[in-house]
């Protein structure tokens, strides 16, 4: 019983996670309808940030680990919104190919460019937040594990209540629905999207930080991977859809631990993709997602 | 004859003919030959379901490491047992190895099918990411089949790539991919590219062209695969991943997707250009992605992607003749 305890406390801190950056395909996805390869690598930056200004910080404050994130989301902010400026924008609207294809080429140039920048070394992260283990009953719940699913259940409700309380949140939904529409009453698209941007990459930078935090090293290409999963999340709960990016990364963080666990734990990574080819196999819209019919 | 076979089998000869004198060549140079010639193959069968058929597959390795492995573990094990330690003369090698080959294309042909039949009926990004899913969970099985090297890969696969072999399958490649889209049943893939609703709207089952293309695409990436192992004598499956697929997948994009003449030029660039950049090898993969993206800005078509009437008229006007028929 201990043990099944202890692997859902584990599901849950992953599952955390893969949420704050499933988070933020899902809203691209909702309001451009493409998949932003490159985010998986803002979450990389994310977790370098952290890194640089942890190693100019006392570690083990709460504080400290808190500026640590803001740094971080601040940062990957400005990226995203950068990156959406420069490289799709002057694409919105072409082909969707052209666009995938672009996004996938912003992904490998953040990627080579941070080995260039940072190296290709994997670096230990600092310890920002103060390192604690509490065991109760045979179950060990370290701090670090409290700490993410605390600041990504704070995330996630901050972001329920900007997407659904806030003006900006509203237009948001908007454009997500209907662009041309939201266009005629008013809202303007290039803020919206700019903002789309900055709010997802805020979050996946939240999620490189604390991914580092759990797994303490970090280079260049961690993001691929649970970029990947994250992405694989965001469809398991039905991609635009945010409850459902929240959810299905909670599922999936809750396999992937129990799988480990197992006798198959060397099938770990390929559990997420058999889990994709399932859910677009037999429920494509995803757990929460609602079918539209195509029109010609 | 028919034209097309001429060219084939003229390629084929000429393919003969230079390997036969490949001793006189220099080594680094065969080297880059031989990798530009198993490139082709690739981008030009991928060109088949990412250019004509309009479908985005990012599972090309996936297939090639199928046909590795394949065509590895039988001249390994069969070569061994129907040689000796002798290693038979190089007829029989020869034989052997063509009949890996093929079936190493045969079995990343099922492997082909056995992804596309539940996966082509998604489209776009979800297809690019169940294709990439299954190149990712291909990769974590022969990391696991422990009869296959696991982790470490295949080691000491006998060195039977030639040029002949390589330009041959080049050829076979090219000419079944032109021959296919050029007949009147291949049309069918470029209408499924042009416009699915309106292809299944008059009556074409656009599912199935898209396994053909699937198919035929995945058996000539597991020929290839099985060239690679055999010339570069070791295959692990980490050769496989996510990022060889990509580099196929630009080389298609940067030809013009559905051109073959500019795929093949891509094919050569992509392979000839890393080794002309080693002195700025740390650069190498970031001018690599700025060369991508700011293509995709400027020349979304493709860098080969010409428009060749157009191209014509022009030179007619210089010439001094009536330009009328490329305004037409």
């Amino acid at each position: 019983m201990t043990e099944f305890l202890q692997q859902v406390l584990n599901g849950l801190s992953l599952g955390a996670i893969y949420a704050l950056i499933a988070l933020g395909y899902t809203m691209v996805y909702g309001v451009l309808r493409f998949i932003n390869f490159a985010h998986s690598d803002v979450f990389m930056v994310g977790a370098f940030i952290g890194y640089y200004v942890g190693e100019h910080l006392p570690g083990g404050t709460v504080w400290g680990g808190l500026v640590v994130l803001a740094a971080a989301m601040a940062g990957c902010a400005v990226l995203g919104i950068l990156i959406e400026r420069l490289v799709y924008r002057p694409l919105r609207g072409g082909p969707t190919l052209n666009v995938l294809i672009t996004a996938i080429g912003m992904s490998l140039f953040l990627e080579y460019t941070g080995q260039l920048v940072f190296g290709a070394t994997p670096r230990a992260f600092p310890a920002i937040f103060p390192s604690k283990v509490i065991s109760v009953h045979g179950l060990i719940i370290s701090m670090n594990q409290v700490i993410v699913i605390l600041v990504a259940s704070v995330l996630m409700v901050a972001l329920e209540f900007t997407v659904f309380r806030t003006k900006i949140g509203t237009a948001m939904r908007a454009v997500a629905l209907n662009p041309k529409a939201a266009q005629l009453v008013g809202i303007n698209i290039d803020v919206v999207i700019s903002f789309t941007f900055g709010l997802g990459s805020m979050l996946a930078a939240a999620g490189g930080v604390l991914y580092a935090l759990n797994y303490p090293s970090i280079d260049p290409l961690m993001g691929v991977v649970p970029g990947l999963k994250a992405f694989v999340a965001a469809v398991l709960g039905g991609v635009g859809n945010i409850p459902g990016a929240a959810l299905g990364a909670l599922i999936l963080g809750m396999v992937e631990t129990f799988v480990d666990g197992s006798r198959w734990s060397t099938y770990k990574d390929a559990i997420a993709f058999a889990i994709l080819i399932g859910i677009l196999l037999f429920r494509p819209a995803g757990l929460l997602g609602r079918y539209t019919a195509e029109k010609v | 004859m028919p034209k097309p076979l001429l060219t084939l089998i003229g390629a084929v000869l000429l393919a003969f003919g230079v390997s036969h004198y490949s001793d006189h060549i220099d080594p680094y140079y065969l080297d880059v030959i031989t990798g530009v010639g198993i490139n082709v193959i690739l981008a030009v069968s991928l060109n088949l379901v990412n250019g004509y058929t309009g479908q985005f597959s990012l599972g090309h390795a996936g297939f090639m490491s199928v046909g590795a492995y394949l065509s590895a573990a039988i001249t390994l094990l069969l070569g061994q047992k129907l040689f000796g330690d002798a290693g038979g003369t190089d007829f029989q090698q020869g034989l052997l190895f063509f009949a890996a080959l093929i079936v190493g294309g045969i079995g990343a042909a099922v492997a082909g099918l056995a992804v596309g039949i539940p996966s082509l009926r998604l489209k776009g990004d979800y297809l690019a990411l169940v294709t990439l899913g299954f190149g990712e969970i291909i990769r974590v099985i022969f990391q696991n089949v422990e009869s296959l090297g696991g982790a470490l890969g295949l080691n000491g696969i006998p060195n039977y790539t030639t040029v002949f072999w390589v330009y041959s399958f080049a050829a076979l490649t090219v000419f079944t991919v032109v021959c296919l889209v050029r007949s009147t049943y291949g049309r069918g893939f470029l209408a499924t590219h042009d416009d699915e609703i309106a292809s299944e709207a008059v009556g074409l089952d656009t599912t199935r062209y898209k396994i053909v293309a699937f198919v035929i695409g995945a058996f000539f990436a597991g020929v290839a695969g099985g060239l690679y192992g055999h010339f570069k004598l070791t295959i692990t499956p980490t050769g496989f991943d996510f990022t060889k697929s990509i580099e196929i997948v630009v080389m298609v994009i940067l030809g013009g997707m559905g051109n073959t003449p500019g795929v093949i030029m891509a094919a050569i660039l992509l392979t000839v250009l890393p080794e002309v950049l080693r002195s700025v090898d740390e650069y190498r993969m970031v001018l690599y992605s700025l060369l991508l993206i700011v293509l995709m800005l400027v020349r979304p078509k493709g860098l080969f992607n010409f428009d060749y009437s157009r191209i014509a008229a022009r030179l007619r006007v210089r010439l001094g003749g009536s330009g009328n028929e490329g305004t037409r």
